[in-house]
């Protein structure tokens, strides 16, 4: 996979249709890899990467790049292209200045994942698509890679690219049996305590670095609510619950029949908040609500929050719901 | 009036809508229908102006329970304002009640202009339900709770 990314983008760049190639490369560690743009053909070949270790979602770059002199290249995994579909969809890319290649995936390994499973001292990881190797100060030791993805991939929504230009290999098929809702489905079931206290745990450890929103392809708005210090909930370390609870509250709101679910947010909290179980479950209560929707797979559907039925249930469908009081 | 023990009254706060369930609280009022006092009506030119943030910001700011009324779906002033705002708290109201906040503090009542007993017998009612529930602690801001 590796050698055809790097031939392609470099014939890409010899013919001129590109000047620039979005991709990855290697970050602090090996196995942490960083988006990257490359501007020529040596860095390229010097530094481009696309292995079991490329989680970012490449897609948010793009309305900066797109914006600038010239044609990009841009790798796209299946999940991203519903993000690229998106903000193709909000207006937000310059379609005619981005190349997209879509780039197969069978899942990128997560090293907090490893590191949660109580390996320590990792100085290296290989992967070669069934299992992980990993190096650490005291031994190899082998993980299976399904047991090495994060949540974002072990309950993968779609292996089909919606949006590209070229494929490398062949294009996957969208996964339709909803096991990524357990999770929410599970926290529905619980008594109202027992979820307040599960979200009490989780957001208490909110740092309010952003990165949530700094990396959600949703989130791209150029004057943001957290920044308006009139807004009561700018950005500042939370003094207390309710400026930790209201920050994800208002951004899972703020997203809610946009968000494709790519997982970026869980993925780059330091903190490992999952911050998905949030958006998705907005888009199951819009799936069960409104009928399935999947924000990114078209460009034309109307989405949820901005389309209404004369038939639309009533909010106090809330009350009379499962799950206890 | 049940009156309770601690003397506790929630301080309610009621987004209705300029064209029929404003117009539904004067009716209430005209008619010398009661209704508890610790209801705050807050105007809005539709229910579609609620943007969900007003509903946390008056949790935040030390609301017990919060209403918002509009139209009858079909009757909207503006068309189709309340068809927007009923998916809209439909999603927070299910948002909120996930992350543990109880259910009953939220709710959405659509009142017309001619309504005024309905209003006065849902805001009742709302009042009732949230006095049971006890003070707003889940959501509550304590920068924003008044010195007692």
């Amino acid at each position: 996979m590796q050698e055809q990314t790097v031939k392609r983008a470099l014939e890409l760049l010899a013919d001129g249709t590109v000047n620039r190639v979005l991709g990855w490369k290697t970050g602090e560690f090996a196995y942490d890899t960083t988006p990257a743009v490359f501007t020529s053909a040596e860095e390229v070949e010097k530094s481009f990467i696309y292995n079991d270790f490329c989680g970012p979602n490449l897609s948010k770059y793009l309305i900066k790049e797109s914006r600038k002199e010239g044609k990009i290249l841009v790798f796209l995994k299946p999940c991203d292209t519903y993000s690229f579909n998106q903000l193709c969809k909000e207006h937000r890319l310059i379609r005619e200045n981005i190349y997209v290649i879509g780039v197969p995936c069978t899942g990128k390994v997560s090293a907090e994942k490893i590191k949660s499973s109580g390996i320590k001292g990792i100085t290296g990881m290989e992967s070669d698509g069934e299992n992980v190797t990993v190096h650490t100060l005291y031994g190899d030791s082998t993980v299976k890679k399904s047991d090495a993805m994060g949540a974002k991939c072990s309950t993968c929504k779609s292996k089909k690219h919606v949006a590209f230009d070229e494929l490398i290999g062949e294009d996957g098929e969208v996964n339709n049996d909803n096991a990524r809702f357990e999770m929410v489905e599970k926290l529905e079931a619980m008594s109202a305590d027992e979820r307040y206290e599960f979200w009490r745990g989780e957001l208490s450890k909110c740092i309010r670095c952003n990165a949530c929103r700094n990396v959600c392809p949703a989130c791209s708005c150029e004057n943001c609510v957290f920044d308006n210090p009139e807004s009561g909930i700018q950005q500042r370390a939370a003094v207390n619950s309710f400026e930790e609870n209201m920050f994800h509250l208002i951004r899972a709101f703020h997203v809610a029949g946009r968000c494709t679910d790519c997982g970026e947010c869980s993925r780059v909290c330091p903190q490992n908040i999952p911050l998905h179980l949030l958006n998705r479950k907005y888009i199951k209560d819009i799936n069960e609500f409104y009928g399935d929707y999947q924000a990114g797979a078209d460009l034309d559907t109307r989405p949820p929050l901005n389309a209404y039925t004369f038939d639309d249930c009533e909010p106090s469908i809330v009350y009379k719901k499962g799950g206890n009081e | 009036m049940q009156v309770n023990e601690n003397n506790f009254r929630p301080k309610i706060v009621a987004f209705c809508c300029n064209w029929c369930s404003y117009a539904g609280a004067d009716l209430a009022g005209t008619n010398r229908l009661n209704y508890p006092a610790d209801v705050k009506i807050i105007r809005v030119p539709c229910s579609c102006r609620v943007n969900p943030m007003f509903i946390l910001r008056a949790f935040q700011r030390g609301a017990d329970g919060v209403i918002m009324c509009g139209c009858h779906p079909g009757d909207c002033h503006y068309t189709s304002g309340n068809y927007f705002a009923r998916r809209r708290m439909t999603l927070l109201f299910s948002m909120l009640d996930y992350m543990g906040i109880e259910r009953e503090r939220t709710r959405v009542e659509w009142v017309s202009a001619a309504e005024g007993a309905k209003f006065a017998a849902t805001m009742n009612e709302f009042v009732e339900t949230v006095t049971a529930l006890g003070e707003n602690k889940r959501l509550e801001d304590l920068r924003c709770k008044s010195k007692q």
